[in-house]
């Protein structure tokens, strides 16, 4: 595909985010930065000036700096769209958090996404996945991939895990994108409210009436131990939620997208079944569905022959640091033969994805089941007629038009 | 080749599993644990590759 730049090559005040051009590539005004090294400069949308941190090796090793803070509490905190902080003083648990804030919530909630939970899950995963498709196969042959297949994989996957009533999907799903999606911050706190009252409403509900699902092991081991309120709960269940709706769905459509735009890498998949967990990790690597992570620094920090002040705003380029050619060589090409280990698709340090287990598994059952089932799957559009995700959202088609 | 893990520092992300199933593996709270009999890495050369592969650095090699 073509790509348009919009501004000189190297120019030191590149505005961030951009959108993409390509659903897979990263827009290539933040490519150029590459030629600048590890670190170049980038303005917000508040005027605010930026590092972006482009170099795989400079951006794991900051991403696991604790002198780089997540804390979104803070008042100058960096943001990359325009929203208010009026939560009602309510921090973002998990995400918004440094340690050891961070570390306490995260123990309480490993266990229900350890390896060998995770595992446990992979039958459920198949049979949502089966049921989805033999649904699909009939009413097709053409399909939205994202509203029939794509999401609804992982949403009845989090709430199953969570312990959410399915039967509100339409209405967690809908806020879910508006919350993270939003370009307004009216529209980004109207959903934020719509979400926190429902899961507040929900959590009293499982107070009272226990089931079995994450949010009620919270509820019965730290809600009434006293190690957490109700609120903390409340926005537990709201990030995990969000997270568990906006991040894997496009994992699912765009890596679908851009197995279909690489026929030859297809093909290689549909014939050797085995190569669907390195295609995953590649899948991973070179789409970047999470574009970038926004952190300040708390102190002076020296990398790549830079010093990144105390109150610096940092941008790390998950999808510039994935495509490193430090790191991986031919960086640019998809090969599903690769070893991408070491890529930072679920991020690095003390964040990396909580869920990234589980979206490992429904990922590759998801695409391994859809190529298999589907061989004559195409797309019914014109890859640059697809709808994408504006640049400040986790990347991926708004909607995916496929036949077969 | 002798293996140390902190478990305080683990946030459960899996990628040792993931690297060496067969000298690592989680406990109950999904926290690193080594495989019985495994310490030393079992001549497994993917043991090498997994301080790096840990998002933490809770686990490091030393000695051959």
């Amino acid at each position: 595909m073509t790509e348009t730049d919009i501004r000189p090559t190297g120019s030191p005040d590149l505005s961030f985010p951009q959108d993409r051009t390509c659903p897979y590539q990263p827009p290539k005004v933040y490519a150029d930065g590459r030629g600048q090294g590890p670190l170049s400069r980038v303005e917000l949308f508040d005027g605010r000036p930026a590092w972006m941190v482009t170099g795989h090796a400079e951006g794991r090793a900051l991403l696991a700096d604790p002198r780089l803070s997540s804390d979104w509490g803070h008042p100058v905190f960096p943001v990359v769209v325009q929203r208010t902080e009026d939560r009602g003083g309510l921090a973002f648990p998990l995400i918004g958090v440094d340690d050891p804030e961070h570390a306490r919530q995260r123990r309480m909630l490993i266990p229900s996404f350890g390896v060998k939970r995770m595992a446990a899950m992979r039958p459920l995963i198949q049979d949502l996945v089966d049921r989805l498709l033999d649904d699909m196969l009939e009413k097709g042959p053409t399909a939205d991939l994202v509203s029939a297949f794509a999401l609804p994989v992982p949403s009845m996957a989090i709430c199953e895990l969570l312990g959410v009533p399915y039967g509100d999907h339409d209405f967690f799903e809908e806020r879910s994108r508006d919350f993270v999606g939003a370009a307004t911050s009216a529209e980004a706190d109207a959903a934020f409210a719509a979400l926190y009252g429902y899961l507040h409403g929900l959590v009293a509900k499982k107070q009272a009436e226990p089931g079995d699902g994450l949010l009620d092991e919270l509820i019965a081991r730290q809600l009434e131990e006293g190690a957490l309120d109700h609120n903390e709960v409340v926005m537990i269940a709201l990030v995990l939620l969000v997270a568990g709706h906006e991040t894997t769905v496009n994992a699912i459509a765009l890596g679908a997208l851009t197995l279909l735009e690489h026929p030859e890498q297809l093909e290689a998949l549909r014939n050797d079944p085995g190569l669907i967990s390195g295609t995953v990790e590649e899948l991973l690597r070179f789409t970047s569905v999470s574009d970038y992570m926004v952190r300040m620094a708390k102190e002076d920090i020296e990398v790549g022959g830079e010093t990144i002040k105390a109150g610096d705003a940092v941008v790390v380029s998950i999808s510039l640091m994935n495509r490193d050619a430090k790191a991986y060589e031919d960086p640019d090409t998809f090969d599903v033969r690769r070893n991408a280990r070491h890529h930072v698709g679920f991020g690095h340090g003390i964040h990396q994805c909580l869920g990234q287990n589980l979206a490992r598994a429904e990922i590759e059952i998801a695409l391994g089941t859809l190529v298999t089932r589907i061989p004559g799957l195409r797309l019914a559009v014109p890859v640059d007629e697809v709808p994408i995700k504006a640049g400040h959202d986790a990347q991926g088609p708004v909607e995916l038009p496929v036949t077969w | 080749m002798r293996i140390t893990i902190d478990r305080d520092r683990c946030i459960g992300s899996g990628q040792c599993v993931m690297t060496a199933p067969g000298v690592f593996t989680q406990d109950d709270d999904a926290v690193v644990a080594l495989l019985p009999g495994q310490e030393d890495g079992a001549g497994d050369p993917r043991v090498r590759d997994v301080p790096m592969a840990c998002p933490v650095q809770a686990v490091t090699i030393s000695g051959e």
